[in-house]
This record gives C-alpha cells, sequence and structure tokens, in this order.
C-alpha cells in the first residue's frame, strides 16, 4: 500500500521470516503471522472448506442411525472415519482449532485496533496536503472574496454536514473528516463474533436437550428428572442441579386431517393440551403445546415435535393371568398414512415368554396395483378411520431377562422362535380394537382394547442463547455500520493569487473499501456549489 | 375468486412473465445488434461507461429506442412476475407466503433479481446489464416450469411460522442480489480476458465500475443473508426443532456461503483484492449458494430442509429412535413435513 493516508490496521500484512532468530523473534514472528489479514482470510476459507465433510457424512450428534448405517456399509472405511473425526466433524479437534486459530488471530487484531481507534477519535482531522489539486478528487475556482471569508464558510458548509472541522484562523486551509463510525462498527462487528461464540460454547457446554415419548392423560405425567427421560443429550459441563423441577402431563392432542387436495391425509394443526406445574405444589396451568409454540419454563423450553399412535393390547398367558397390558407405542413408519411399526413384549407370560411384532395402520386397506389385484397391506390415511393392528408372534426368550438394555421399539429375535401355522407359514393375527385372539397350543390370548396417542416431547435448555443472539444482532448493526459508512476527508484552501483573486481549492480522500467515484464526486459538486452559492 | 382461479391466474401469469421477458430479450437483441460492428470509442463517460459514438444518428435513435423498449418490457414482465406470486399465495388454503416449496422459491428468487434490477437500474446506470437478467431470468424460470412445478399446497405446520416469513424473504433478496453480483463478477472476468473493440462486452462499462458494481450487490447480500441465515433462520429453528443450529446439511452450507462471502469482504477490504481475484472469490461463494439450493434439495438424504422429495412423500423432524434398529425398518416420527428454509 502506497497510500500514505491509509490506516495502520491496512499495514498489518504477513512479513517473511527473519533470517537470523531466536525464541523472541520467531514468537513475534509467529503472533505477526497469525494476526495478519492474509492468515484470517485463509482461515475463513479453511472454516468453510472443513465444515463441508459434516454436510456429506453422517453425524453421531445428528443423527446417529444413519452413522450406523454408513459403517455397516462401508466397514474398510468407518476405521478411518473415525480416526478423521468425520463423523463427529463439528466438534472435532481439528476443526475446534482452526476456529480457535481464527478466534486468537481475531483477538490479535482487534485489540490493537482498538488503541488505534481510541487514538483516531481524539485525533484532530490532518492538515490539508500540500497539493491538493494532485488528490484523486479535487476542483477549485477562483473568486474575489477574501480567503478568510471562504474559509470561514467553508468551515460551516462542512460542519453543517456532520464533518469534524480543524481550522484556526489565520491558517490558509479547513480540513474536515467525517465517517469514524465505520470503523468503530467494523470493530463492533469483529467483537461480536467473539460474543456470539462464547454464548454458543455456553450453550454446548452447560445446556442439555432430551426427548421423552409421552402417552396422553394424567397417569402418564412427566417430571423434569434424568430418569424420565428416554433420551438425553447434556453438554459436557451439563450439571443435573439446573434442572427446573416442572412437571407436566398432557390431557388430550388434537390434530386435523386434510380432507382433499394435493396434500389430503397430510396432519395439521397439531395441539397437545398440558397441564403444567413450573415446581412441586405449584398452581396447575394450562398450555397448548404447538409446533412453532414451545412452552418456556424458566430456561427451559418444552417443544412438540411428533406424535403416533399407542394400540392398548392385552396379553394373557397360558394360565390365563395378564402378562402385559397398556398402550404401546408403535413408531410411524410413512409420514403420510401413520402406517406404523411396533413391538409388545410379555416377559413374565407363562409358561414361555410372548413377544409381538407387527404393523399398526390407522385407516386399513388393502392396496389395489394398476391391474386391480390386491397388494401389500396399507393404510390410506393417517386419521383412524378404520384401525387395524396386524402382528407376528414369537416366543422363547424375546429379550428382557439378560439385563440388557434392550430398545423396547425391537424385538431380540436371536433367541426366540416364530410362531408358525401347521402349513408352516407364520401365524399372523389381524386385530380390529376389541377383537382377541386365541393363540396356538395353549399359549393364551392377544386382545386389542383401544387405541391411544402418544406425543415426542423435546426440552431443552440452551444458556447463553440470548448472548448468541444479542451477538449476531450487534455484529449485524456493526457490519451495516461498517458497510455503508464511508469515511472521508475533505480540505479547503483558499489563497490570495497575484492578481487579486482568490484561488479556493477544494480536495476529498474517500477511505471506504467500496470507494464509489460517482457519490464522491456528487459530495464533492455539492459542497463547491454551497460554497460559492453562498456568496451572492 | 377461487382457490383454483388463484392458481390458474398464476399460472397465466408465469407464461405472460415468460413472454414478456422473450420480448423483452428481443429488444434488447436488436439494440444490442444495431451496435455490433461499431468499434467503441475508447473514451469514458462521467458515469464510467464508454461513451457510445454511434456515427450514424438513425442508428442511434433506433438503439436507445430498442434499449427502452427492452427496459420497458422487463418491467412489464416483473409485474406478471409478480401477479404470479401473488396468486400462489392465494391459491392456498389458507393463504400463505409464496415460497413453500422449490418451485415457488426459484419463483420468488427470480423475481428479485429482476426487481433488483429494475429498482438500481437508473441509479448506477445498469442498462447493459438488461439483456443479461432477462435472459438470466427466462432461462431459470423455464427450467423451474418444467422440472420443478408442483400444485399449490397447504404449507406443513413447521412453516406456518413469521420467523419463516422473515427468514425466507431475506434469503431470497440476498440470493437475488448475490446472483446479480455474480452474473456481474462473470462479465468482469469476460470483459478482462476480451481484447474485442466491438461487441457487448468492450460495451460494458470499464472494468472498475463492474468490480463497484459487483462490490455493491454483495455489500448489500451480504448483511440480509447474515439476517436470514444466522438470525431469523435459527430463531425459527429453535421455535420448531428445540434448536436453535442443528449443523442440517443446509445449515451448514449457508454458514459455508456466509463464511465465504466474508472472506470477500474481507479480502477487498483489507488485503486489497480487487478485480480478478475478487471474482472469482464472488464465484465461489454463488457456486455455494447455489449448491446449497439445488443439489442439497437434490442430494442429501439428512436434510431437514429437504424440499425435493416425491409430493407428499414428505418426511421430516423425524425422530431417530435409540437402539438398534435394523436399517430396513428405520422408523421416523413425524409431526409436520416441513420443506422450506431454501
Ligand atoms: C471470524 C472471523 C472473521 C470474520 C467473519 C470477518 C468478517 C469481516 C467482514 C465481513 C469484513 C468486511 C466489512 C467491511 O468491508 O468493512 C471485515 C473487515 C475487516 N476485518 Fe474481519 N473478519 C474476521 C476475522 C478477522 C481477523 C482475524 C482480522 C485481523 C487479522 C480481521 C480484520 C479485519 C479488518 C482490518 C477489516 C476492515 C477493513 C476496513 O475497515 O475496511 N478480521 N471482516
Amino acid at each position: 500500500m502506497t497510500d500514505p493516508l491509509s490506516r495502520p490496521s491496512d499495514a498489518r500484512q504477513a512479513t517473511s521470516l527473519p533470517n537470523d532468530l531466536n525464541a523472541r523473534e520467531l514468537a513475534r514472528w509467529t503472533w505477526r503471522q497469525l494476526t495478519s489479514m492474509r492468515t484470517a482470510l485463509v482461515l475463513l476459507l479453511l472454516l468453510a472448506l472443513a465444515a463441508i465433510p459434516g454436510s456429506v457424512f453422517p453425524q453421531e450428534d445428528i443423527d446417529s442411525l444413519a452413522v450406523s448405517q454408513w459403517r455397516d456399509n462401508h466397514p474398510r472405511l468407518a476405521p478411518i472415519w473415525d480416526r478423521l473425526d468425520l463423523f463427529a466433524v463439528y466438534g472435532s479437534p481439528w476443526f475446534g482449532a482452526i476456529y480457535i486459530l481464527l478466534m486468537i488471530s481475531l483477538v490479535g487484531c482487534i485489540i490493537p485496533r482498538l488503541f488505534v481507534y481510541a487514538r483516531a477519535l481524539r485525533a484532530k482531522p490532518p492538515r490539508a496536503p500540500r497539493h491538493l489539486s494532485r488528490l484523486p478528487e479535487s476542483t477549485s475556482y477562483t473568486t474575489d472574496e477574501d480567503p478568510d471569508v471562504v474559509l470561514a464558510r467553508a468551515a460551516s458548509v462542512v460542519r453543517d454536514r456532520r464533518f469534524r472541522v480543524e481550522w484556526t484562523e489565520g491558517s490558509d486551509a479547513v480540513a474536515a473528516e467525517r465517517g469514524h463510525l465505520r470503523e468503530a462498527g467494523n470493530l463492533v462487528f469483529h467483537l461480536a463474533v467473539i460474543v456470539v461464540l462464547v454464548g454458543v460454547a455456553i450453550g454446548s457446554l452447560f445446556g442439555y436437550k432430551g426427548g421423552v415419548i409421552m402417552f396422553n392423560g394424567e397417569d402418564y405425567g412427566f417430571s423434569n428428572n434424568l430418569t424420565q427421560y428416554d433420551d438425553f443429550a447434556p453438554g459436557s459441563l451439563f450439571d443435573p442441579a439446573v434442572m427446573e423441577p416442572f412437571s407436566f402431563s398432557i390431557t388430550d392432542f388434537d390434530v386435523e386431517w386434510i380432507p382433499d387436495g394435493p396434500r389430503a391425509g397430510m396432519a395439521r394443526k397439531f395441539v397437545a393440551h398440558l397441564d403444567y406445574e413450573t415446581e412441586p405444589g405449584a398452581e396447575t396451568e394450562e398450555y397448548d403445546l404447538r409446533v412453532n409454540h414451545p412452552l418456556s419454563i424458566g430456561g427451559t423450553d418444552v417443544f412438540l415435535i411428533g406424535h403416533g399412535y399407542a394400540p392398548v393390547i392385552t396379553v394373557r398367558d397360558g394360565e390365563g393371568n395378564i402378562a402385559q397390558s397398556g398402550p404401546t407405542v408403535f413408531l410411524p413408519t410413512n409420514a403420510q398414512t401413520f402406517e406404523s411399526f411396533g413391538v409388545v413384549k410379555a416377559a413374565d407370560a407363562q409358561p414361555e415368554q410372548i413377544g409381538l411384532e407387527g404393523s399398526f395402520y390407522p385407516t386399513f386397506s388393502m392396496g389395489t396395483d394398476a391391474d386391480g389385484n390386491l397388494t401389500m397391506p396399507g393404510s390410506a390415511w393417517g386419521d383412524a378411520l378404520d384401525p387395524l393392528v396386524s402382528l407376528q408372534v414369537y416366543t422363547g426368550d424375546v429379550g428382557l431377562d439378560d439385563g440388557t438394555s434392550a430398545s423396547v421399539y425391537v424385538l431380540d429375535k436371536t433367541k426366540a422362535t416364530q410362531l408358525l401355522k401347521d402349513d408352516g407359514q407364520p401365524f399372523r393375527m389381524d386385530l380390529r380394537p376389541g377383537d382377541t385372539v386365541t393363540l396356538p397350543d395353549g399359549l393364551g390370548s392377544v386382545t386389542f382394547e383401544g387405541l391411544e396417542r402418544w406425543n415426542k416431547i423435546q426440552i431443552s435448555r440452551s444458556p447463553g442463547k440470548f448472548i448468541a443472539l444479542g451477538g449476531v444482532v450487534a455484529a449485524l448493526l456493526g457490519l451495516l455500520a461498517s458497510l455503508f459508512i464511508r469515511p472521508r476527508r475533505l480540505w479547503v484552501r483558499a489563497r490570495r493569487q497575484d492578481d487579486g483573486s482568490t484561488l479556493v481549492e477544494v480536495a476529498r480522500l474517500d477511505r471506504s473499501s467500496g470507494g464509489d467515484p460517482e457519490t464522491g464526486r456528487d459530495e464533492l459538486a455539492d459542497i463547491v456549489a454551497a460554497l460559492r452559492k453562498d456568496k451572492s | 375468486m377461487t382457490d383454483a382461479q388463484w392458481e390458474t391466474l398464476s399460472n397465466q401469469g408465469v407464461a405472460a412473465a415468460g413472454v414478456v421477458y422473450f420480448l423483452a430479450l428481443l429488444a434488447y437483441a436488436v439494440q444490442w445488434a444495431a451496435l455490433r460492428d461499431v468499434p467503441v470509442k475508447q473514451l469514458v463517460g462521467t458515469d464510467g461507461a464508454p461513451v457510445v459514438e454511434v456515427p450514424d444518428v438513425q442508428v442511434a435513435h433506433r438503439t436507445e429506442m430498442a434499449g427502452r423498449l427492452g427496459l420497458l418490457l422487463t418491467g412489464i414482465g416483473a409485474l406478471a412476475h409478480f401477479v404470479a406470486l401473488v396468486g400462489r399465495g392465494m391459491a392456498a388454503d389458507p393463504n400463505r407466503v409464496p415460497w413453500g416449496n422449490m418451485y415457488e422459491f426459484t419463483l420468488a428468487g427470480t423475481f428479485v433479481v429482476v426487481a433488483l434490477f429494475l429498482a438500481t437500474t437508473n441509479r448506477w446506470r445498469l442498462s447493459w446489464l438488461g439483456p443479461i437478467v432477462v435472459g438470466f431470468t427466462l432461462v431459470v424460470l423455464l427450467a423451474d416450469v418444467l422440472w420443478l412445478y408442483e400444485p399449490v399446497a397447504p404449507l406443513t405446520e413447521a412453516l406456518e411460522s413469521y420467523w419463516l416469513v422473515i427468514h425466507v424473504v431475506s434469503a431470497v433478496i440476498a440470493t437475488g442480489a448475490f446472483t446479480l453480483g455474480a452474473i456481474t463478477s462473470i462479465l468482469y472476468l469476460l470483459k478482462a480476458r476480451s481484447t474485442k473493440e466491438t461487441g457487448y462486452l468492450a460495451r460494458l462499462p470499464e472494468l472498475a465500475k463492474l468490480d463497484r458494481i459487483s462490490y455493491r450487490m454483495h455489500a448489500f447480500g451480504f448483511p440480509v443473508w447474515t439476517f436470514g441465515v444466522l438470525i431469523s433462520g435459527p430463531i425459527w429453528a429453535h421455535q420448531a426443532w428445540s434448536s436453535y443450529w442443528n449443523w442440517d446439511p443446509k445449515e451448514v452450507w449457508a454458514f459455508i456461503t456466509w463464511v465465504v462471502y466474508a472472506a470477500y469482504l474481507h479480502a477487498r477490504a483489507t488485503a486489497g483484492w480487487r478485480g480478478r481475484n475478487a471474482a472469482i472469490l464472488a464465484l465461489v461463494g454463488a457456486a455455494t449458494l447455489w449448491f446449497n439450493f439445488i443439489g442439497i434439495n437434490f442430494f442429501s438424504t439428512t436434510s431437514q430442509h429437504s424440499y425435493a422429495e416425491g409430493a407428499g412423500e414428505v418426511s421430516s423432524l423425524v425422530v431417530r429412535v435409540p437402539g438398534t434398529v435394523e436399517a430396513a425398518e428405520e422408523v421416523g416420527v413425524v409431526v409436520g413435513p416441513d420443506h422450506a428454509r431454501a
């Protein structure tokens, strides 16, 4: 940069490594490199590059199921990917290294600039260069007014235009400057970037996010402590003591099914009606929990994020005792028709354990293909107009006795045998509400009592989110100032010439990065016009 | 008007816009054809554009008329385009914002490109950009109608949020501005390599001005993108999905776009990159922007923002079930299929 008027910050360029260096010089050199503009640029582009793999490969903390599928499909690559943290990109050391370096660079860059800025704020507009006509934006005219008159007017004209003005009577030029807020905006922007990262870090270290699937009804209430969650993802510094002691239950759930049109069958207007207490003993309050309308209790938010059907199935064993009863969560496998899949385990059944596995169809229909032949059974509709469960039966060890924490949504069939009909086909029963089917071989019976609903509730606490939000908003404001305020200097010099007339020179220097000759020229012309008009 | 009528109106609006844009393109073609063999005087006018010295008064008159006609037709096309957008929104029950799927987002995005061009063309003297903007819009609209068309449908639950409206409006506007910036950057690169004295490239404003226009488009788009992607997007995500940032592929790429454009502004402001390098960086930004819109929708299987699933076959807010589920039994719990956030 040859512009003598450029700010010191612009001079922060990378330098080459000194030849003979001791430790101190090396450290200084490293610091200069790290806080140089070029490094900041490279780090920014690296950050963009480093973010890519996380959008290509499934991520453990986002979709662990997809990760395990990927592992199964690529058994050879998976260990390498593990070593490279490609399943956890955004928490990986190398991703962290890039943004930490960027942060250091940022701090190293901002601090010196804060001092420079503080000095610049107090500084007077610099004196007029000797040859104003050499500046790219300059003009001149002659008049018969006295130079001091011209300069006094110039001072007031530019002051009215909100320039900071420096003119002492007797000197031959007025110096003016405006647009300091640009640099302030730029500093605010960069500082705010740090604030955002701090806010985000607080959230991910101290926050948590968990989910629970709940049946409707007072009997199935939830109270906010660790044991009640189905899945729970705490930050690494999370302390259970911060969990707010609220509790709630879902009294009712409404949903509306679109009857016709291109999205026929789509569900909408989900509302889970909650009764909640902010702490034990507090008054019960009501809230209609809807998508996009979470319930905030203290610093914790409660979201409705899913729903489904829970057929109430009773299993009686060979001795006539109830071995299992109550609603069972069936998980939708089709978002449109709510065809669902589920498992019932009756581990206490005598003489043998019983496991049921199968599908639930809210509106049962036999599908037809183009030729009108019956195809696979299915659900025509998400609403429960003609509900049916279709189950197959397993006996033997259905996986509850060995103490391993098997998923309640999966039947472990390794030690169970499927119940077959005489012809060797699997035994299958199709039940409508109220139906009971007696199992062969004196195993017992299964009754489909009725239908319940469940809701998936997500509960999260992200401390620091308002810090992060405040940070981005500040960053945006700073950015606007930084991009659209034009710092510029202006000088007016008036000198008596030999022939008695006064030569007035006006020059302007634009110091913004998006420097724009058109507005610059306009401003210069306006100011000159104002200077000359006032004369009359 | 009934919903069906609104929908018809919208389709007619798109067709009309297409025809009028095509006529505008013809008008521009007449304008530039007349000047095809006239060498550019190396004289730079006050606005930085080369002074068009046309020897023949009649030719001069004809080109000027053709240019004005082109601009007028572009304006009329934009009106029809706007009607098409409004029609989409009114045709849905309940009425909604016209950007519930890729077709609509593209319709809205191209409208913003034309509108931004019309809004700035006088102030920044961009008449030379007319043919490119109209040609680009025409091609994209055609592709939109051919490949992305979807009948009007109500918004899914997760999309019914005014934060979403704000979020998508800002994303569309920024996309329009970045696209104009990218077009200008491409013109810059082409002109920088061209040595011809006649023709379109030669008649473009000088390089420094192209560079400046490109910068301004980006300087306008960047804060809008910042607001859309880093403020309103997370606020909406927090309401709908319980965490404000999920590293979803769509978010990752929006972030990448943001970082690349930040690097672009940075490079210009501090490293003094102008012209060629800056233009290339701007195009990298545009590539990430468009990849996010097109690529992620079609290729990503994990994005919660996916637009591109077959009509109705929407999955979102999928709750993966903890535990060992066999691959074929991947289960989802669904509240509201959601597609937005292009
Ligand atoms: C998180 C990383 C960073 C981001 C997202 C970022 C973003 C930006 C943006 C968008 C601008 C343009 C605003 C304008 O044109 O005035 C800018 C300007 C600037 N940045 Fe950064 N920056 C980052 C890191 C840094 C670092 C590490 C340094 C110092 C080494 C730095 C120094 C500067 C300077 C000096 C300017 C302004 C120049 C001017 O006033 O024209 N930035 N930055």
